[in-house]
């Protein structure tokens, strides 16, 4: 219940608005797909896990306009999505940065893929390399089999 | 009075499945049939037990009753039947009660149709669903009673979130606890055999069909919450890398390699270690995804109302579960030596591969969900992990795996010859080389449209390849080529659709990356153009619901001879108890892709908004999903899975002499 | 090659751990930290309601403590937090302003005078910008500003009776 008041402001940010309106969209079309393609990695502060390109809220609004002013006044891709992380922190870009923080994060996969594939090698040259032979017990057995099933 | 009857029944089935796990280990530990069946018994009524409360609870549900808390909290009288059912298990209380109504399911199942199993193995597993059911029980008795009442009873209730009252999100949960939960059987196959110290051919060959099962429930339910997003949420995404989605990718993903590992055990008695690692990781993910939707701590669209303390006590029961079998399986893997062997280059060496990238594409998908909270805990910096980083580390993973998807079923057991291979496969190739260069060169795509085109391609022509081959005996004609593929084993065409199936999916997510967009404000009677079609819009008009009033569009689609080809009527709905309004987009389906038009607002000239698009080829992405169930359905149909496990050689007897 | 095998173990325990963390402390998972801590005041240059002088950054670096409070007429939240605002506007050694985030003139004076004014002047944000200028992602949001005009605290949410003891830490620390 501690969380409700929280709860209730964010709500508040559910109520549609709209995604992104004809109007909204600036006249020059290369800025306009630069904006488009800098909204969708631009995540929703108030929504569940959404761009604000794809967002109904209020505030996804605001920041889209604030995208196209800026792209419209000059600004680079990247000066525009500094912009706003000066404002709201990493947690806006959807695609994480690549810093030492989020190292871990961008290399784990292929590390792990390569470790995998190195003891993948590994296995496979001791596989080939290993006696083939029978011990005892194992002799017995086949004689056994061999005996049952000619 | 009838739900404090369903109450007790919880609190029976509790105590059954104490008794289900008591007996199931012990009948096992001692070799005593009789304490074995009555485990076997237990399970079967703990089923009854939890199905009975179910029915209590969704009678409650049916007739309104809203002196139970959860009927009032989810359900309101004016909700068409069908969400009033679909209400029981909409909710966090109610869900968790499908949740273990479908592990005492599964229980039951080994109990009844488990018979070619063991006794030792089936026992053990009947006992380990027993104390899974117990835990959860526990769980649901102390934390999300849904029987709770209140007096006196409120004349009406809070009604159903209406973005769930829809017929797509009313089936996804059941069909997907029906994959999540059925991997616990897989999960009690592992830990059982682990106990046993034992993993064998046998064992290998009866995980399968089991995981099958829940596979092909899982694969539709992952389908099913896609393709609802996909018409729902207004702007034809159907995957947002959303951790409840990845949550249910994971086990996918796991279940998938088992499956594919399981293959190596039987035939070759190799990578043992990581198969059982496998089936225990399915459940583990299941159970992952079971916390994150229920405890609050990741962001999420399909989060229910969170608490922290169901929190803490999921976290409590994951740790003794995942973290139980975990350190079990550390302890005990080591032992489970393999034996077999074959050369890197071979069939098993690709399911090696596979079962390798499969699994990096599982761990990559876990810490990319996980890593926000890592971050935030280890230094209080907010990150988002979003589509972005999941797109650039899931696709240079995947196209080796779907190279490896059209080499691995034409290579041959112990040693291949890649050379031969490659020289079967050339057709394939030629093909996937051609459609690579038009799609190039002539149409002029953008590239990874094209890249997953031809990837799709690849497997495709791979995988009718590969039934040609088996069918085709040189010196016979195409009938003889047809009677045989038709003759082939049903477990070969179910691999057959199951792989093809994936590259019609994986075309239908291409076509999706070429979505056309319209964004326009249209007055009644104007028009507009979509990919060629001509759409007119003829105005709003007022419609009423059984709960819902609604705004309702209508777009006429012409053709170039004038005549309607088609009607799309968006629509924009409030509900007034709940409050909330939802956008119903309006979707017309054909062969080739999806016309998807939204509604979007008035202006004060009357002239509304208009979002407009063509998505090429999205029915393939469902339809492919579902053709791989069928083969996975096709699959488990065979009778090989049924004839029972090879029989056991006979062990070493003291030589006769004489 | 045995350690090998505890590998899942200890990937698990770890996450575990994490997850336990969060839920145990009973932070908001959901709650963003502002960007601004031990930042100067951002460029600011707002209307004041019935007051014919702006606010900007050096006029809210007045030495001493200030708290900026964004609030809204339509923001429900912003009247559960009022009467805790009301209990901090009788400090003497704190000042109080408050910006009335996209919000028309005349219904931001309405909500004052129907709830109380605890500030000592408000400012008019009606398109937004200066919030998010600050950072805010919705209201109500409350800064903490030391006398030097730096930004020491934001907290985001109402202003709960539960915390009331942490503002007035963060307070009492920023006394010169």
């Amino acid at each position: 219940m501690r969380y409700f008041p929280l709860v209730g402001f964010l709500l508040l940010f559910a109520l549609p608005t709209l995604a992104l309106q004809p109007e909204e969209r600036l006249t020059d079309s290369i800025l306009e797909a630069r904006a488009r393609t800098i909204s969708r990695e631009i995540r929703c502060l108030v929504c569940q896990n959404q761009s604000i390109d794809d967002s109904d809220a209020d505030l996804a609004r605001d920041l889209r306009r604030i995208i196209r002013e800026r792209l419209t006044a000059g600004d680079t891709d990247a000066a525009v999505k500094d912009f706003l992380v000066m404002r709201y922190g990493d947690f806006v870009l959807l695609r994480p940065p690549f810093r030492l923080s989020t190292l871990v994060l961008w290399l784990i996969p292929f590390a792990v893929l390569i470790c995998g594939g190195i003891s993948f090698w590994a296995m496979s040259r001791r596989t080939i390399n290993a006696p083939v032979s029978l011990t005892p017990e194992e002799k017995l057995r086949l004689e056994i089999l061999t005996k049952d099933h000619p | 009075m009838i739900t404090e009857i369903g109450h007790f029944t919880l609190i029976l089935a509790f105590v059954v499945a104490v008794a289900q796990s008591g007996l199931g280990f012990v009948g096992a530990a001692k070799h005593h049939n009789g304490v074995i069946t009555s485990s076997a018994m237990a399970a079967i009524t703990q089923f009854i037990l939890l199905i009975g409360a179910f029915s209590i609870l969704m009678r409650a549900y049916i007739v309104s009753d809203f002196s139970v808390i959860n009927v009032f909290a989810n359900s309101h009288t004016a909700k068409p039947l069908l969400y009033k059912i679909a209400g029981v298990w909409g909710n966090h209380e109610g869900s968790m009660l499908l949740w273990v109504v479908i592990l005492g399911l599964f229980g039951a199942a080994v109990a009844v149709f488990g018979k070619s199993l063991p006794s030792p193995l089936k026992s053990r597993v009947i006992a380990i669903h027993g104390a899974l059911g117990a835990l959860f029980l526990v769980f649901i008795l102390i934390a999300s009673n849904p029987f709770l009442r209140q007096s006196p009873a409120p004349e009406n209730g809070q009604d159903l979130n209406p973005l769930l009252q829809d017929p797509g999100l009313a089936f996804h949960p059941p069909l997907l606890y029906l994959g999540y939960v059925g991997l616990s059987t897989t999960f009690a196959f592992a830990l059982a055999a682990l106990i046993d110290g034992k993993v064998d051919a046998a064992w290998a060959r009866w995980v399968r069909p089991w995981t099958l099962a829940a596979w092909i429930c899982l694969t539709a339910g992952i389908a099913l919450g896609s393709w609802w997003a996909y018409y729902e949420l207004g702007w034809g995404g159907f995957w947002f890398w959303d951790p409840v989605e990845n949550a249910s990718l994971m086990p996918w993903l796991a279940a998938t390699a088992l499956l594919h590992s399981a293959i190596v055990a039987e035939k070759r008695d190799a990578l043992k270690g990581w198969t059982v690692l496998l089936a225990l990781l399915a459940f583990s993910f299941s159970l992952l995804g079971t916390f994150l939707v229920r405890s609050g701590v990741l962001t999420s669209v399909h989060a229910f109302a969170t608490d922290p303390t169901r929190g803490i006590f999921i976290l409590g029961i994951l740790l003794i579960v995942i973290g139980g079998a975990f350190g079990f399986y550390a302890v005990r893997a080591p032992s489970l030596r393999g034996g077999g062997l074959f050369a890197p280059i071979s069939r098993e060496g690709a399911l090696v591969l596979n079962n390798l990238l499969i699994s990096v594409l599982a761990l990559t998908v876990l810490v990319g969900t996980l890593y926000p909270l890592f971050i935030d805990a280890l230094s209080a910096a907010k990150i988002s992990v979003g589509p972005p980083y999941f797109l650039s580390v899931t696709l240079p993973l995947a196209a080796p795996l779907i190279i490896l998807m059209g080499l691995g079923p034409l290579m041959p057991w112990k040693r291949a010859d890649l050379a031969g291979v490659a020289g079967r496969l050339k057709f394939a190739g030629l093909v996937t080389v051609a459609v690579a260069l038009g799609l190039g060169l002539f149409m002029r795509l953008p590239l990874l449209p094209i890249l997953g085109f031809v990837f799709a391609t690849w497997l495709a022509s791979a995988v009718v390849t590969d039934l040609i081959q088996r069918s085709h005996r040189p010196g016979h004609g195409v009938g003889a080529t047809l009677l045989k593929a038709m003759t082939l084993p049903r477990a070969t065409w179910g691999m057959a659709l199951a792989h093809g199936g994936l590259a019609i999916c994986l075309a239908g997510i291409s076509g999706a990356g070429l979505q056309t967009e319209i964004l326009t404000r249209l007055a009644p009677g104007q028009e507009f153009l979509l990919d060629g079609r001509r759409l007119v819009f003829d105005g709003v008009t007022s419609v009423a619901g059984p709960n819902y009033t609604a705004q309702r569009g209508q777009f006429r689609w012409i053709d170039s001879a004038g005549k309607i080809k088609g009607l799309l009527t968006p629509e924009k709905r409030q509900y007034p108890v709940a409050k909330t309004a939802t956008t119903e987009a309006a979707i017309r389906s054909d062969a080739l892709g999806d016309t998807y038009v939204v509604l979007g607002e008035p202006d004060s000239t009357g002239a509304w908004s208009i979002r407009a698009y063509r998505n090429p080829l999205a029915p393939w992405i469902w339809g492919g999903a579902l053709i791989m169930a069928a083969g996975g359905l096709l699959s488990l149909s065979d009778r090989r899975w049924r004839i029972g496990a090879p029989r056991k050689v006979p062990t070493l007897a003291p030589a006769k002499t004489g | 090659m045995r350690w090998l095998y505890f590998i899942p173990v200890v990937i698990f325990l770890s996450v575990v751990g994490i997850a336990g963390y969060f839920l145990l402390s009973g932070e908001n998972p959901q709650v963003l930290p502002s960007t601004l801590i031990d930042q100067p005041i951002p460029a600011t240059d707002l209307a004041l309601l019935d007051d014919p002088s702006r606010l900007t950054a050096t006029s809210l670096a007045i030495g001493k403590i200030t708290l900026v409070n964004f609030f809204a007429s339509w923001c429900l939240p912003c009247r559960a937090e009022h009467p805790q605002l009301m209990s901090l506007s009788k400090q003497k050694d704190l000042s109080l302003t408050g910006i009335a985030w996209k919000d028309k003139p005349e219904d931001a004076r309405s909500f004052l005078q129907d709830l109380g004014n605890p500030f000592g002047r408000v400012a008019l944000d009606i398109s937004g910008r200066t919030g998010i200028d600050w950072g805010v992602y919705g209201v109500p949001e409350t800064f903490i500003i030391d006398a030097m005009g730096k930004i020491r605290y934001r907290h985001v949410g109402p202003i709960m009776p539960q915390d009331m003891d942490r503002i007035q830490s963060v307070l009492s620390k920023l006394q010169p």
